[in-house]
């Protein structure tokens, strides 16, 4: 075994992780990993509880995507119950997810991505960061602050508060929409409109510069996964699943999500706290799929909003087939953000929104409830089993960044392979390691502490473990 | 459970003593039979309690309501005693506002208060207190309990993690309802309220389903089933107006 290379922690994502690269003994690259070194155990601590918390008590497992939690744990709630919920709370949990896609896409774009998009993989890590974007490019960083703030304050008028909104329950929703709230909402499209159109055409005139990491960042033909309504179109919250292969053929489609682990399995590994899953019929590892942003506009029809389906064939014009590098994420997620605003502002034209029958009443009805919504970063399951009187005897949660890890791992080492030798380290291309991670935007946990702030450190390791070189960025 | 002074009969055969006493500093007047905690109440002096509760007789459980007595060492609680002639009450020194303070976090420590997830949320007396007391740290270290939750009654479920030992569901079940289904078992941070012989609420005989246990509730302990996180609501109104009808028949 040769020299291996270390990444701890790994930069502006959510959560914690470190990069492995070990290198063999002429100095190329033999191996790479993706690791997430925090354990939450939320399957766990949740045991005894009423499901009815559930909703409340899994939000707490991340501070950006609370609104998806809550969603799927509130549908595993539905199941429970065996109830529908009313339509009123139908459109708007639909309405509470739009916000939270636009926030959390806009997170990851402006704050954690761009800074390597616009600023350049190569730049000066000092600056390579929100406080440098803001010095070089004000107008970009604005309109990211105040596009993110439009999907918080649609979280807030929707659901109570922008993080963890305690508004999701089992059978609806806890509080109506006031025609006020509906007017406010209405007010702030137009701006939205504007910021996400202009950086759409930003991005895109800045795609050429990228060849070498659209090239290589998870480029590889998979599986992709997401959630469809009956004419294939995206939905997020009430669709169904469907699953293509590379080349684009359905291999899977309108799974109940009740019956998800017909078709997914999870693996384990000694040296990661995230599950592996895998398409079961392929089997573990070669059943490796991909969820999240590009995954899904790779499987759907379209997305079903004027201006969004104008994006989306756009965007799948890039490759024939699916599109299969994950550098293209970034472009996915701003389609999506459009998407968004243009179903915000469909939902606010329905009368049925502001209705006040909002949540449907009964005991828990069945043992076992099933939830599953595409949450920003790719589908999020939530599986749950109660005993006689409601209490949690069992949990199964799926998180998007769990679907990915198989391909998230694989990224890393293709653009170790490309951008690694023992010889030559340069800080280009450990950021481009980060930063292949940041195309799938993982949420390791639930915050965004790291903004390219912590230290990186990358220790060159020889065989037996002592470090032969250390290289630290702070 | 009944106070120590004795129950007032026909007040116009057998008048209370009327006396005088201070409260930080200012002359007050009081029957007998009130307990220092009503007589600063009437005279806008706040005291902070917890097991307290209108309508129901005083229990002394929670020690928040404790002030100094001049003249004696130990800090005596408010609810539960009665004034004497020209005695010196002080009610926020800061040997008081310290034991207050202190005698919360123990609290916080012996069970699992969660409020972020927790159904009382904005809702909560315990968590009231502990902004009014500015306890912004505890300084001992948890317990983790690991309580059962009991969803076996149709409508209702109690979480003893949640549980401060308030013991107003004990009080109102015997005193307002009548029932006495719900008791203390066990001594010091180990007891628990417990539903007849320490048996699932659901397969309670002498529980009426009133409801009453889970509105005195000041924190999630006692909450009605389906309820998600912050979505408690009291109604306590019912109380005093019982308490009156009771007394009321009681006099007929």
């Amino acid at each position: 075994m040769g020299d291996r290379i270390t990444i701890e922690p790994v930069t502006r994502i959510e959560g914690h992780g470190i990069i492995t690269i070990d290198l063999d003994d002429e100095g190329g690259v033999r191996d790479a990993r993706f690791q997430v070194t925090q354990f939450r155990g939320f399957e766990k601590l949740t045991e005894g509880r009423p499901f009815y918390e559930m909703p409340a008590i899994t939000e707490r497992i991340c501070g950006i995507c609370p609104v998806s939690h809550a969603l799927a744990s509130g549908r595993a709630g539905d199941a429970i119950l065996g109830v529908h919920p009313p339509e009123t709370a139908v459109l708007l949990r639909r309405l509470c997810n739009c916000g939270a896609f636009i926030q959390s896409h806009a997170l990851s774009f402006f704050y954690l991505s761009a800074p390597d998009l616009l600023l350049g993989m190569d730049a000066d890590p000092a600056r390579r960061n929100i406080v440098g974007l803001v010095a070089a490019h004000p107008d970009l960083v604005r309109d990211g602050i105040r596009l993110r703030q439009f999907g918080q304050q649609v979280i807030e008028m929707v659901g109570g508060r922008r993080i963890h909104p305690a508004w999701v329950v089992p059978g609806g929703v806890d509080a109506a929409l006031s025609g006020e709230h509906r007017e406010a909402i209405r007010r702030m499209l137009p701006e939205a409109l504007a910021i996400i159109t202009r950086t759409l055409a930003l991005f895109k005139q800045a795609l050429g510069d990228f060849s070498a990491e659209i090239e290589t960042f998870a480029r590889f033909p998979s599986l992709y996964m997401g959630m469809v309504d009956g004419d294939g179109k995206l939905d997020h919250v009430q669709g169904r699943l469907r699953i293509i292969d590379a080349t684009g053929g359905i291999v899977a489609d309108a799974i109940d999500p009740v019956d998800y682990r017909q078709h997914i399995g999870e693996a384990a590994e000694p040296w990661s706290y995230l599950k592996f899953p895998y398409y079961r019929p392929l089997g573990y590892p070669d059943g490796l799929y991909r969820v999240g942003p590009a995954a899904r506009l790779n499987v759907c029809n379209g997305c079903g909003t004027p201006l969004a389906d104008r994006e989306w064939a756009e965007f799948r014009s890039l490759e024939r087939g699916p599109v299969s590098s994950s550098f293209h994420n970034h472009y996915a997620r701003l389609i999506e953000i459009l998407y968004g605003i243009e179903t915000i502002g469909e939902l606010v034209a329905q009368p049925a929104l502001t209705g006040a029958r909002i949540r449907a009443l009964a005991q828990p009805n069945f043992p076992e409830g099933v939830g599953c919504v595409e949450a920003p970063r790719g589908t999020l399951i939530h599986h749950y089993r109660v005993d006689d009187n409601g209490l949690m005897t069992w949990a199964n949660l799926i998180v998007a960044t769990g679907h990915n890890n198989l391909a998230m791992n694989r990224g890393v080492l293709q653009v170790a392979h490309r951008f690694i030798t023992a010889a030559e380290v340069p800080e280009g291309a450990l950021n481009r390691l980060e930063a292949v991670i940041r195309a799938f935007d993982p949420c390791l946990s639930c915050s965004t502490h790291a903004i390219g702030r912590m230290p990186l450190v990358v220790r060159l390791r020889r065989p037996d473990g002592s470090i032969l070189r250390e290289i630290s960025r702070s | 459970m009944s106070p120590e002074f004795p129950k007032k009969v026909r007040s116009d055969l057998n008048p209370s003593r009327v006396l005088t006493f201070r409260i930080d500093g200012r002359d007050v007047s009081a029957r007998a039979d009130e307990s220092i905690l009503i007589v600063a109440r009437q005279n806008g002096i706040a005291i902070p309690t917890l097991c307290h509760l209108d309508g129901l007789s005083e229990r002394g459980a929670c020690r928040l309501c404790i002030v100094e007595i001049k003249g004696s060492a130990r800090l005596q609680p408010a609810c539960v005693t009665y004034p004497r002639q020209d005695m010196e009450v002080v009610t926020t020194s800061e040997r008081v506002v310290a034991y207050r303070r202190k005698i919360l976090e123990l609290l916080f420590t012996e069970r699992n208060h969660v409020c972020s997830v927790c159904v009382s949320n904005g809702h909560c007396e315990l968590q009231d207190l502990a902004v009014e007391l500015g306890v912004s740290h505890v300084r001992y270290p948890y317990l983790y309990p690991g309580y059962p939750v009991d969803a076996s009654h149709e409508r209702f479920c109690v979480d003893h993690n949640r549980c401060v030992l308030c013991l107003r569901c004990v009080r109102v079940c015997d005193e307002i309802e009548g029932a006495h289904t719900w008791d203390v078992m066990g001594r010091g941070i180990t007891s628990q309220v417990i539903i007849d012989l320490n048996q699932p609420w659901g397969t309670s005989e002498t529980c009426t389903s009133c409801g009453k246990c889970v509105q005195v509730c000041p924190t999630g302990a006692l909450t009605e089933k389906g309820r998600s996180v912050a979505e408690i609501s009291r109604r306590r109104r019912f109380l005093p107006y019982l308490q009156m009808m009771r007394e009321r028949r009681d006099e007929r």
